[in-house]
């Protein structure tokens, strides 16, 4: 069995967790990121739009800071955020910008002088001051008050994603790209290490460290349409649920991005909203602006989402073969806008749809985009249930968003909380000593071992990995999507606990020899279902609607039971449910809840009294 | 009626003794808007589990795809097959190393390149978290991002006729990634250092001007243009250090 030591292990080697290994590299420790994919590939690479961070370089970001950034996070989040997480987010933001600046991103630039830009498919007039020339530019996004998403043309996530990767290869950051972690080796109380599956040859081997980090990023591929890149498959959540220890945070709040194209979710981004694009029925006709008079199209995401969902059911959707969906008009942005500051949107068009967007529109819907929800950590990204475990980004429930996201503020999280957490995991390597237990780390690869060997003789059944993973998808789809029911989330819990029996009688019909990709399925299935439960679940429970979680028999957010945060638990492997806890959302009350100033909705203030 | 599609794909599995390399033959009745994506994953759902192939973003953006389709490399999440004739060809790129069927290693070999051409930026000057960024003129920061597209398929070091007579050979995303750092004024690295990577025939002097880099990159990367402009520079840094001497 080949055994890898390093201080740092981090589980993904996107943004956030090759920041963090960053910062531990800099403190003097060794780093190993592990990811299915060269590290370049991750899905932080494909966020086109930008990142959130106060500047205020842009005159139209004139008298931003980090209290207005704060301010919007916090109502974005619908008031499920930790204040306390989402005021170091807001604080370090602008600083991180810069350095990464220093470290060899190409910001787009300040261009002083008289510009043209689009709201609301209206031209409007700015001058960017001369003082300013060369500064890092933002643009527009919804849900903010100021112009304050930094940006490179619309590859902002991949060329962040470059610099960051370079700055691993000059700081001696090891990638071990495809290669899979499986399992946590921990003895109840520590986490030390991983046992992983080589994806070029198949084999387990073990690493072994002081300080693991969950840095995988979302879990949408549990829904059937999701913008999500195929390895966001939720594979490390699941085997933090398997410790029966570590809790999943608010795993009930998903967000579905309003405009992914129809038929392939492929996200086109928000910075053609931002940028002055408009959403169309099937007259052609604005609706946006009746719903959401003021921030109109630039309302936040789980607000527009949800209004083009209602459009739809109004009979005002577009038939298709591939269901029914709106338009995105981008067309008066003209054509040097288009094929400039939106090439990557462009392309998409062009490419994946035969549409040219200059001349056509895009047929968009809401989809599954972002997950809230992930592993619970504190506010210096140390997991809840086992010492020298640490999350970060996506994977994370940190929880700077809440119930809800603001476009450009995850893409900025990543680097952020990456150089936060990775601080912290210094701090943590400084003082720690541990002690690897030989015949624990031999049980973790016995275990792992038995599993496979169960999979390829089908010991436990002959169920195909597919079609048990397609009835998982379909049943959050149906059940656990935009708008939910007390009624459809019973089916949903009902139907997950039927597939989850199925989930553990699959077999696999391959042989299973090398890098066999339906082994690599198999091996994460159970640990999905388990994922799609703690939000089916989680859902169902919350007898209330904040943010992306909208719940059609309670429509009021109810701040007096349900300012919470869910604490999700697998705690025995033979359970058929998740175990569900709650805690304060946040201890720290900057903002007190109130009325976010767009997606209308009814408030049960924490002072009512209970009936 | 729609057609029924003909794929020829290439199989072998380098971890099972009994496997020897052989095309083997799949048929699949084509949809509306399917992409190789689409046909590859209902390949190994519906057909052969055991199917290696990589995609990651199915988006065009993370260059996890690149294969040689019908004779050409490219990203097979962007090829619909209703630009393809009935039978459709699938080989894996050539140069990288096989992991199986379709799957190459080109994370290695680009980590490796990293190396090589030391991808990051050259400074002496230290971050100063209290100071204001340093300026820089916005055509510069675009000038430096369209470089900087390169998602790192591989697609032009196979399709590289130098890339495929000698392995040390840098290829067009190695010089491309030079290039990119050449015109960034915050790399304080200077031509002649340039020159030590470069300069020779594993470098930008190795290029035999076939071009065929830029003919398939999937970015539309001017790669043409990078590697004149990076010839002339070397050329004339060349002259420059046999005067120096």
């Amino acid at each position: 069995m080949q055994t890898i030591y390093t201080d740092l292990l981090v589980v993904g080697a996107g943004l956030a967790g090759e920041r963090a290994a960053v910062e531990a590299a800099d403190a003097g420790f060794s780093a190993i990121c592990l990811s299915l994919v060269p590290a370049r590939r991750s899905h932080s690479s494909a966020a086109q739009g930008g990142m959130q961070a106060s500047l205020g370089n842009s005159v139209m970001g004139e008298g931003d800071c980090p209290d207005v950034h704060f301010a919007d996070t916090v109502k974005g989040s619908d008031w499920g955020c930790d204040q306390e997480v989402a005021r170091l987010f807001a604080d370090a933001a602008p600083i991180e910008m810069r350095r990464l600046a220093h470290w060899g991103v190409p910001w787009n630039r300040v261009v002083p002088g008289k510009s043209i830009y689009f709201k609301g498919g209206k031209q409007f007039e700015k001058i960017e001051k001369e003082e300013k020339e060369g500064l890092i530019m933002a643009r527009s996004f919804g849900g903010t008050a100021k112009w304050r998403t930094c940006y490179t043309s619309d590859g902002t996530g991949h060329a962040v994603m470059c610099t960051m990767d370079n700055r691993c290869a000059q700081m001696g950051v090891e990638v071990h790209d495809k290669t899979e972690a499986i399992a946590l080796i921990h003895d109840g109380e520590t986490c030390s290490g991983v046992v992983a599956r080589c994806l070029r040859n198949g084999e387990l081997r073990v690493y072994l460290a002081k300080a693991v980090m969950i840095a995988s990023g979302g879990f949408g591929r549990i829904y059937p349409n999701t913008t999500n890149a195929v390895i966001c498959d939720g594979g490390a959540h699941a085997m933090c649920v398997e410790t029966g220890l570590v809790p999943m945070g608010n795993m009930e709040a998903v967000q579905f991005h309003p405009t992914g194209i129809v038929p392939t979710d492929i996200l086109v981004t928000e910075g053609c909203r931002g940028d002055g694009g408009t959403l169309l029925d099937v007259n052609e006709k604005r609706f946006m602006d009746i719903y959401e008079p003021d921030k109109a199209e630039l309302a936040s995401r789980d607000v527009v989402s949800r209004w083009m969902t209602h459009h739809m059911r109004e009979g005002h959707g577009v038939k298709s073969p591939y269901g029914e969906h709106l338009w995105l008009d981008i067309r008066h942005l003209g054509e040097e806008h288009i094929t400039g500051k939106l090439r990557e949107v462009y392309e998409i068009c062009t490419s994946f749809l035969g549409v040219n967007p200059v001349h056509q529109l895009i047929p968009v819907r809401p989809t599954q985009h972002y997950s809230m929800g992930g592993v619970r950590t504190n506010k210096d990204g140390a997991a809840y249930g086992l010492k020298g475990l640490f999350s970060a980004g996506e994977a994370a429930c940190w929880d700077m968003h809440g119930f809800n996201r603001l476009g450009g503020n995850s893409l900025a999280e990543t680097v952020v909380a990456g150089g936060i957490v990775g601080r912290k995991i210094a701090e943590y390597l400084e003082g720690c000593e541990t002690i690897f237990q030989t015949a624990l780390i031999s049980d973790a690869v016995k275990h792992q071992q038995a599993r496979i060997d169960a999979l390829v003789k089908c010991t436990n059944g002959s169920e195909n990995v597919y079609k048990v993973r397609a009835a998982m998808q379909d049943a959050l789809n149906k059940w656990a999507n935009i708008f939910r029911t007390q009624e459809g989330l019973e089916k949903c819990v009902a139907s997950l606990q039927d597939t989850l029996v199925r989930a553990r009688n699959v077999g696999l019909r391959s042989d299973g020899k090398g890098v066999n990709p339906e082994l690599a399925a198999a091996l994460k299935l159970e640990g999905q279902v388990k994922l799609a439960l703690m939000v089916a679940y989680g859902a169902l429970t919350r007898t209330e609607s904040r943010g992306s979680h909208n719940r059609e028999d309670f429509p009021a957010r109810n701040d007096r039971d349900w300012l919470t945060r869910t604490l999700a638990y697998w705690k025995s492997a033979d359970d058929t449910l998740p175990t569900l806890e709650y805690e304060p959302a946040t201890a720290v009350v900057e903002i007190p809840p109130g009325d976010r100033g767009y997606g209308k909705s009814e408030i049960i203030s924490a002072d009512d009294k209970k009936e | 009626m729609s057609r029924l599609l003909k794929f020829n794909i290439f199989r072998y599995n380098p971890e099972d003794t009994l496997s020897s390399p052989h095309m083997e033959e799949f048929v699949l009745e084509e949809t509306d808007a399917m992409t190789l994506f689409i046909a590859l994953n209902r390949i190994r759902e519906e057909q052969d589990p055991s199917l290696q192939f990589d995609f990651c973003c199915r988006a065009g953006i993370c260059g996890s795809c690149g294969m040689v389709i019908n004779g050409r490399p490219g990203l097979a999440c962007h090829t619909k097959t209703k630009d393809l004739p009935g039978e459709i060809t699938l080989l894996p790129l050539p140069v990288f190393k096989l992991v199986g069927d379709l799957s190459v290693d080109t994370g290695s070999w680009f980590r490796e390149m990293y190396t090589k051409t030391e991808s990051w930026i050259h400074t002496d000057k230290e971050f100063d978290a209290d100071a204001l960024e340093e300026r820089m003129d916005n055509k510069v920061a675009v000038g430096i991002y369209e470089l900087e597209r390169c998602v790192e398929c591989g697609c032009c070091i196979s399709a590289c006729g130098t890339a495929r007579l000698r392995e040390d050979f840098l290829g067009a995303a190695a010089l491309n990634r030079v290039a990119r750092f050449l015109i960034d004024p915050r790399d304080q690295r200077t031509d002649s250092d340039y020159y030590e990577i470069i300069g020779n025939d594993m470098g930008i002097f190795g290029c035999m001007g076939l071009l065929a880099c830029e003919d398939v990159c999937p970015k539309h990367l001017p790669l043409q243009n990078q590697l004149g402009f990076l010839r002339r520079k070397m050329g004339i840094t060349s002259l420059k250090r046999i005067f120096r001497k």
